[in-house]
């Protein structure tokens, strides 16, 4: 449901002002066509000296001390005593699922609008551009439904193993909780992710261009113990088909390999409490690394087989097109792939002076070994600070100290991970898999401040 | 009695080892044998040479009636709609069927690409329409409904002719006629482990460089002016404090009111402003009642998607409380377009709410 009612009943556009379907189309078509000179005149306009004084004098507010002293010789939220610190505050589990402040409400996930005509086969996108560390809180988790959600009864779920086994096996919610468990931090990306970027800038933000992307910390059974319970055959069933308990029976194919390593985990914690169920409750597998279409939610069944299933989403979508006709089947690792989330797209820096640039960075294939920060469009490098931890297909967050002159810059982040792979540039992705790819979009992604502070997304060449 | 302690023995040894290597007994009391009836009930996966597919069939003709009365309405008649989803059919030749590639996902200035076009396993399509579909109501169709679903969409791709019979005995040969069928590869190293052989080198390789790396950037590609505010105003998807704000893309660009958004203004800061929600707390409720009985999937608020819109509905039929009320609950055709709503499964309760929001408050 995208539209929504105000309070005289009539229609109104909101909170998103979504687009039209004909705008959408028109914004992909001009997207295809380039717009090269529209983009030559613009950054021609916001390069030259003229612009820059027009700019200037037209937002002097952004050039002004953000923290004045007042006439009055001091500001009246440090005179004036609020009533938080004459007053008496509130007790004890007056909210007994605390909530956050009512001043964040700003932080949503979001639909993109247009992208999909149903809610239930949709996605929502988390804020990136306001969240710290590596933890995305898990009702901000992004969404990616592909018949709707359910709030299943644990004591009424079950789960089975078949297939290429001793014998055929049922778990209840109980059983799984019972053995031995393992909690561990780790990204879930989208394939999908960044996928309206693939020819063109389609969107404004970091929420939409990657919000598809959390990351938390797991508790649940490697998927290793419970096979070997049934007695699957390791050395024949090279692969698991994982399938879902929910209308969509979401099905994938999981390699017997990461599954032996013991990195996949049936899952069914997620920062200290149960998941979500927008996310699996209360089962899902977690498949480290992998995009995010394999960590099957509502898990109900696990089958060994010697073939990999070609489930309808991996037969006929999550597959990349290449410039040959022929499609890539199986591609599930997110590779190295990083992003700044402040500043981005649609904030708009206030003032010159210092800013923390700080942004996220992650790889399916291990541990994130170094960020380095451009604010020129790639000329010039430097490398950002590492914050702890840093684990192995998890979220990294990085920062960098930049005092901004007011002049337009053009702020890139590239990742390195453990295997030496380097996220590459827009040109180095489409020279190989050519512009109408829709999943695996790793490039570095560039944010163009301009001189009245506001950013846009932008690609460079 | 020498010789059979020995065998015992032996015999022992050799189950013992037996259970140690393929079946772990670590956790005693966890999980018990699954009967085949629990097997049979939930094991329904088709693998691509057809492991785990029924024994049946099912017409063309036959599908063709499924297809009108449970597919059409998100799909269109012939698989072509892209008004729910993404089309199904098109975009394929007879040259493709012979080939195994279809030509048209070469062409960067072909428009879509329909299932039909990228499916290279039939399996594929009777495994999902099986488990998932009719949208609404997932795992209902019977097995000679899948098989004559599945056939009238090969047909109307050209695949099969008209009078066929799908069925297990011939969709291998099926297979070999599928227009996608050799349209796919595991040459790359984005599969996690080594079961297809696959590529170990990643296909870019991009190096670290810390100065002087390119020329003078060029912008490529830019967000449009009337995308700015595509996606709602930015100011309200931002923090309210912080070293940044989001942009008030209401309004142009360069004429934002900076003093509204500098976070030491000495005005008493107030929470971002949550537009009144108790006089929409009926309409939110409605909402949720059309959501849940899923008249959302084929009606929009104020734009048809299959059926009309709802705004659409209140303005001609305001005050008909009863009618409206029937008419959700029996369904109908003709009214609105030749595509029938099916008779809905919904409480007599629902239907009384819904159809006298659409009569008498909704907007008109």
């Amino acid at each position: 449901m995208k539209d929504q009612l105000n309070d005289s009943g009539r229609i109104i556009k909101a909170p998103e002002n979504f687009l039209t379907p004909t705008d959408v189309k028109m914004v992909f078509s001009e997207g295809k066509q380039g717009r090269r000179d529209f983009i030559r005149r613009a950054f021609a306009a916001a390069s030259s000296a003229t612009a820059a004084s027009v700019a200037a004098a037209s937002a002097p507010a952004a050039w002004a001390q953000s923290n004045p002293i007042p006439s009055e010789g001091g500001d009246p939220n440090i005179l004036n005593l609020p009533e938080h610190a004459t007053g008496l505050g509130q007790g004890v589990a007056t909210e007994a699922y605390g909530k956050p402040s009512k001043f964040e409400s700003n932080l949503q996930r979001r639909q993109s609008p247009g992208l999909t005509q149903t809610t239930q086969s949709s996605v929502s996108f988390a804020p990136l551009q306001s969240l710290f560390g590596i933890v995305t809180p898990s009702g901000l988790h992004f969404e990616r439904h592909h018949q709707g959600w359910w709030d299943i009864d644990p004591s009424r779920h079950r789960f089975m193993i078949n297939g290429m086994v001793k014998n055929a096996k049922v778990f209840t919610m109980d059983e799984i909780m019972r053995l031995p468990s393992v909690s561990r931090f780790h990204f879930i990306e989208c394939g999908a992710n960044t996928a309206v970027d693939w020819g063109n800038v389609a969107v404004p933000t970091v929420q939409y261009t990657h919000g598809m992307l959390s990351c938390s910390e797991f508790t649940g059974v490697p998927l290793i113990t419970l096979l070997e319970l049934a007695g699957a055959d390791l050395k024949n069933g090279k692969f698991v088909l994982a399938e879902g308990g929910d209308g969509s029976s979401m099905t994938r194919t999981i390699p017997m390999s990461l599954i032996t390593s013991g990195q996949v985990l049936v899952a069914y914690g997620q920062n200290g409490e149960m998941l979500r169920p927008e996310n699996g409750y209360p089962l899902r597998l977690v498949v480290p690394g992998t995009q995010g279409v394999s960590w099957v939610k509502y898990l109900r069944r696990v089958e060994v087989g010697d073939q990999p299933y070609a489930a309808k989403d991996e037969a006929i979508h999550y597959i990349d097109l290449q410039p040959s006709g022929l499609h890539r089947q199986y591609a599930s690792i997110q590779e190295c792939k990083s992003v700044v989330t402040t500043p981005s797209g649609g904030q708009v820096l206030l003032d010159k002076g210092f800013y923390n640039i700080t942004g996220l960075a992650w790889s399916g294939k291990g541990k994130i070994k170094r960020v380095d920060v451009s604010t020129d469009g790639g000329r010039n490098w430097r490398q950002a600070r590492l914050e702890t931890p840093v684990l192995s297909k998890a979220l990294s967050r990085f920062n960098l100290d930049w005092i901004w002159d007011g002049k337009p810059a053009i702020i890139q982040s590239r990742a390195q991970d453990e295997t030496a792979y380097v996220q590459p540039m827009y040109k180095q992705l489409r020279d190989v898999r050519g512009t109408r790819s829709i999943y695996h979009n790793n490039a570095i992604q560039s944010w163009l401040v301009q001189e009245n502070g506001e950013v846009k997304n932008v690609q460079v060449s | 009695m020498f010789k059979f302690p020995k065998i015992a023995l032996l015999l022992t040894l050799f189950l013992t080892s037996l259970t140690v290597v393929a079946q772990s007994t670590k956790y005693p009391g966890i999980g018990r044998d699954a009967t085949s009836k629990e097997v049979a009930a939930w094991d329904i996966d088709v693998r691509p040479d057809f492991k785990g597919l029924p024994a049946g069939s099912g017409s063309v003709a036959k599908g063709q009636d499924v297809w009108e009365t449970k597919c059409a309405q998100c799909h269109g008649i012939f698989g072509e709609s892209n008004e729910v989803f993404s089309p199904l059919i098109g975009g394929t030749t007879a040259a493709d069927i012979k080939t195994g590639r279809v030509a048209n996902l070469t062409r960067a200035d072909y428009p879509g690409r329909t299932t039909i076009m990228k499916v290279a396993s039939v399996s594929s399509l009777w495994d999902y329409i099986n488990r998932a579909m009719p949208w609404t109501n997932p795992k209902t169709l019977s097995t000679e409904e899948v098989y004559a679903v599945t056939g009238f969409m090969l047909n109307l791709a050209g695949i099969v002719p008209d009078d066929f019979v799908l069925s297990n005995k011939n969709i291998a040969e099926v297979q070999q006629r599928m227009p996608n069928r050799n349209g796919m590869t595991t040459a790359h190293a984005m599969w996690p482990g080594k079961e297809f052989g696959n590529a170990a080198k990643p296909d870019t390789q991009n190096v670290i460089c810390m100065t002087n790396c390119v020329t003078e950037p060029k912008l490529a590609s830019f967000l449009p002016d009337f995308a700015r505010n595509a996606h709602g105003n930015l100011s309200e998807q931002n923090r309210t404090v912080g070293q940044q704000k989001g942009a008030d893309t209401t309004r142009p660009e360069g004429n934002t009111d900076k003093t509204s958004a500098t976070p030491n203004t000495f005005a008493t800061t107030s929470p971002v402003a949550t537009k009144s929600t108790d006089s929409k707390s009926d309409n939110k409720a409605v909402l949720a009642l059309l959501s849940k009985n899923l008249c959302s999937a084929c009606h929009g608020i104020d734009k048809k998607i299959v059926g009309p819109g709802l705004t659409e509905i209140a303005k001609k039929y305001p005050g008909k409380v009863d009618y409206l009320a029937g008419k959700i609950k029996a369904g109908g055709s003709g009214v609105w377009g030749a595509i029938p709503m099916p008779a809905q499964n919904i409480s007599e309760a629902d239907a009384k709410i819904i159809a006298n929001w659409l009569a008498n408050e909704a907007p008109k």
